[in-house]
């Protein structure tokens, strides 16, 4: 067992490590490149000295006599020939050259202004406006640099350049690093503090290095090869280049080499030094691998998607989860989800023994792990996890007492939580009740498709299994479906009857009768045994008095059709109406909402399920298909619309004869070609209308259910009909009528300057009667416009809604109503102007004359 | 010439107006707060330039709302 220290944090100051104290922290000293000796064992001074920590089993650290994992690491230092630049400070060392005098070392500013200067910081830093003390200081150091004398001992300024990345020029001479350390050290503490560093942490010549800290060997290990080869780590390996490069500056110093060798080899160690710290710094190359691969040095490491933060820290990967492909399974309930054995068997739940469930617990530890319901492992009370083998299943059975911990398989009812990525709401990952069922793939309630935006063309879905009490009380009472069944953006219910479900309910109760007989065993077949309910019933039952059954009782419900008929519910009997989209689809469902507000969402949840499965087994009892011959027209409706279009074309024809002979007048705020182009338009849409009208009201109804699908809204609505029967319509790309590709023309075979119907895109028949070959290209145009256009459109909202939830994260309601940050600051001072929980309001609204009717009774 | 342009009779500018002292304070008691957790408004701010605002002052916003008819917010002034 790991022991714990409590130390409670009380405050942290960021700043520089200066030569001295990197000595300090250091337990020796880098002197060679050398890595190992002959026998393989690190070389003292060397780069892997075993001062710095070990990465080898069985070795122990010299410096806190530690085995491998228990010794964090401990630091050494590289003592430099010549100072090197910090690369990641060079914008912060430019800044104070350019403001500092480059004889006396004081800031180019008099000891009036630096008084004002201080006290504008101290202002900002008592009211805490950390942006602000940024900015004062920005705008200082803009002004000095514009400076031409000190303002202290009167010496001309010269201008200081940057020849990236870390070259420093003061008027076309080159300062080295020596030099720049020198003017730095100058500085007095009295204006450092000006530009908002703290001179007791953070001197400025420590941002120049003439002794480099060297990172333990715990933070870049060696890794053995199968070959018994050692192949070092990124770091190891730049550090090792800095040695030897350091080394030989040292030797030419010393032997006096001519300054233009030694200039080089300082160049060359500010370049390796300059990589150690960042790979990428622009205008320098890459340091490579032999191999030519890039060197991964300390900001690699640290930065973007694949570095510590955002890779290691912010996504962790975590045990007791699974993934597969999803497939739907209307029977299950809304609030389960359906699990292969296969993955049952290797998930578990850890059940701690207890001397009234060790019978039960004894049972899955005979079974094992490859027998269902059985166990994986058993975990004693000192924290030992034993594997369950044919073996020491005897040894397990005999000791198990209470305290012990089972790890058993999972089992029907098991509480587990469900995720589709991208998890864009908190809908996208909710709690599910476990089922387990054969077959290889996650069963979902087709109904809970649309809160996780799934479908079924090989969407996959990851299982996650909360392993603590605490965490499965959580979620079920939190996370479970039937809380999320409202969603908080517009209070409505997300989750409701579809697609089938629809059309079945409303089949049932729009004129259906069955015997007794039949309307028993419908209801028994989706659960309902009540048998108070079926006594009811008289020889011939219809449809409303069977969907009535699945009310909760004292339900009384007022609302509308899809097509505005109203629909009443007294004392939980369906009195008058068809129930359809409008009254338990989702998005949409009136008396879905209604039941939960009144009766919770339990019974909520219960009722939805029920209505489903209703719908479902009535579409089985009746028979439910669809046909190319649903989208028949009598002969007469076709002569109609053949007309339709005919006097339409004659319209389009007269009207550019009209413009032709000068006789069109501009529209209001038009030109004469756009007023003909709005009256062609306006033509060709008056036809698809009319013709819609014309299938509306011709098309047969008898027996046809893609009109049932349409009025009841569980697919499709009359427009997609008449478009399949009678006439497809204006092709329109960006809100126009298909513009050329070819010079003045849409395709090669239409005159220039054709602006008749046929060749803008006009498509005046219908899919089932075909299109002639250019009315198919104008739809595949279109077609793949609107493929192109999601395909574009979903990475750009993806990265807007990242940097969005980003900004937004730590935003949080209070008690008393205001939205707040992290920092406690308001943001809006009631949320959302009116304080209302929309999840927990009428769509959006509070609906007051509902709750005093409500209260009032009927 | 024209006379000048008031932007604070423009109807999409909301009214603003500076609190008293002891307006001021109950504000902050109010949400159990100090200025800097205000949102801020800049002195320089064209709607509050006939108010003479100082550094600190709280200016009072009434403004429309789409989900509450009026909404008061607050702003506390600051450099700039």
């Amino acid at each position: 067992m790991v022991e714990y220290a409590e130390k409670k944090i009380d405050s942290i100051s960021f700043g520089l490590f200066s030569p001295q104290e990197i000595k300090k922290i250091s337990v020796t000293k880098i002197i060679t490149p050398e890595l190992y000796d002959r026998e393989g064992y690190p070389v003292d001074g060397g780069l892997m000295d075993i001062r710095m920590g070990v990465i080898d089993p069985g070795l122990r650290c010299k410096t806190c006599s530690q085995k491998l994992k228990e010794c964090p690491g401990h630091f050494g230092f590289m003592d430099l020939a010549r100072p090197v630049i910090h690369i990641n400070y060079m914008d912060r060392i430019l800044d104070l050259l350019r403001i500092s005098c480059r004889e006396c070392g004081r800031f180019v500013l008099d000891d009036e202004k630096i008084q004002i200067h201080l006290k504008k910081l101290e202002v900002a830093e008592r009211e805490k406006r950390t942006k602000d003390k940024r900015k004062i200081v920005r705008e200082m150091v803009a002004k000095l640099k514009l400076a031409k004398k000190c303002s202290h001992c009167n010496a001309k300024q010269h201008k200081i350049t940057l020849e990236k990345p870390s070259i420093v020029l003061e008027d076309s001479k080159r300062l080295t690093p020596t030099e720049i350390r020198g003017r730095l050290e100058r500085i007095p503490d009295s204006d450092i503090i000006c530009i908002g560093m703290n001179p007791a942490v953070a001197r400025p010549e420590w941002m120049v290095l003439n002794v480099l800290p060297v990172p333990p060997v715990t933070i870049r290990p060696s890794i053995t090869l199968e070959s018994g080869e050692r192949s070092e780590d990124d770091l190891t390996h730049k550090l090792s280049d800095i040695v030897r490069i350091n080394q030989r500056l040292f030797e030419n110093i010393n032997a006096g080499a001519p300054e233009i060798i030694i200039e080089d080899l300082w160049d060359l160690l500010q370049y390796h030094i300059t990589t150690f710290f960042d790979n990428a710094v622009a205008q320098l190359p890459v340091a490579r691998h032999r191999s030519g691969q890039p060197l991964k040095t300390l900001t690699e490491r640290i930065k973007s998607k694949e570095g510590r933060f955002r890779h290691n820290l912010a996504g962790k990967r975590v045990n007791y989860s699974a993934r597969t492909v999803i497939s739907p399974d209307p029977k299950i309930k809304f609030n389960e989800v359906g699990i292969p054995k296969s993955v049952a068997m290797e998930l578990t739940i850890p059940e701690k023994v207890t001397e009234w469930n060790i019978d039960w617990l004894k049972e899955f530890i005979k079974k094992g792990p490859t027998m269902y319901p059985g166990a994986n492992y058993v975990i004693r009370p000192d924290g030992k996890k034993k594997k369950i083998t044919e073996d020491i299943v005897d040894v397990l059975l005999e000791e198990l007492q209470s305290g012990y911990i089972v790890e058993r398989h999972l089992m029907d009812g098991d509480i587990s939580i469900f995720n589709r990525q991208p998890s864009l709401h908190r809908m996208s990952i909710m709690a599910h009740k476990i089922r387990i069922l054969p077959g290889r793939s996650f069963r979902l309630n087709p109904a809970v498709c649309t809160p996780y935006n799934a479908d079924f063309d090989g969407d996959e879905m990851n299982l996650h299994l909360p392993q603590t009490e605490e965490a499965r009380a959580e979620a079920e009472i939190l996370m479970i479906v039937q809380k999320h069944i409202i969603s908080p953006k517009n209070g409505m219910n997300i989750i409701g009857s579809i697609e089938d479900a629809i059309s079945g309910i409303y089949l049932l109760t729009k004129d259906v009768e069955f015997v007794k007989s039949k309307a028993v065993q419908l209801l028994i077949s989706i659960g309902i045994f009540e048998k108070e309910k079926f006594s009811k019933f008289k020889e011939n039952v219809s449809g409303s008095e069977i969907f009535s059954a699945l009310l909760p009782e004292g339900i009384d419900f007022v609302g509308k059709s899809k097509d505005g008929e109203s629909v009443i519910i007294k004392n939980s009997l369906l009195k008058k109406g068809t129930i359809d989209k409008v009254s338990i689809g989702e998005e949409n469902g009136a008396l879905i909402r209604s039941i939960y507000s009144k009766y919770g969402d339990e019974v909520g949840i219960n009722f939805m399920s029920k209505v489903f499965k209703l719908g479902i087994v009535t579409l089985l009892e009746l028979g439910f298909t669809t046909s190319i011959s649903d989208s028949d027209l009598p002969p007469k409706v076709l002569e109609k619309n053949k007309k339709e279009v005919e006097s339409a074309y004659k319209k389009v024809d007269e009207l550019i004869q009209e413009y032709e002979g000068g006789k069109l007048e501009a529209l209001p705020g038009n030109t004469i070609d756009e007023t003909l182009e709005i009256r062609i338009v306006e033509v060709l849409n008056n036809v698809r209308n009319n013709i819609g009208k014309n299938v509306n009201s011709g098309i047969d109804e008898e027996n046809n259910n893609s009109i049932t699908m349409a009025r009841s809204g569980a697919k499709g609505n009359m427009l997609n009909l008449s478009m399949m029967a009678a006439c497809v319509g204006q092709q329109s790309m960006g809100g126009k009528r298909i513009k050329g590709g070819y010079r003045g023309r849409t395709l090669s075979l239409f005159k220039k300057g054709d602006i008749r119907p046929e060749s803008k895109g006009f498509v005046d028949k219908g899919y089932k009667s075909g299109m002639k070959p250019t009315e198919y290209f104008f739809s595949a145009m279109t077609g793949r416009d609107a493929l192109m256009d999601t395909a574009l459109r979903t990475p750009k909202s993806g990265y807007l809604y990242r940097r969005l939830s980003s900004a937004l994260q730590d935003l949080r309601i209070e008690y008393d109503g205001t939205v707040r940050d992290a920092e406690k600051t308001i943001i809006q001072f009631k949320y959302g102007d009116d304080g209302i929980d929309v999840a927990k309001s009428d769509g959006g609204t509070v609906n007051i004359k509902k709750i005093i009717s409500q209260i009032k009774g009927k | 010439m024209a006379e000048e342009f008031n932007i604070t009779k423009h109807s999409l500018v909301p009214e603003h107006s500076r609190l008293t002292e002891e307006e001021r304070n109950s504000v902050l008691e109010e949400y159990n707060i100090k200025l800097n957790q205000l949102p801020v408004i800049l002195q320089s701010d064209p709607a509050i330039e006939s108010l003479k605002p100082e550094i600190g002052d709280v200016i009072k916003i009434i403004r429309d709302s789409p989900t509450n008819i009026k909404q008061e917010f607050f702003r506390v002034v600051v450099h700039g």
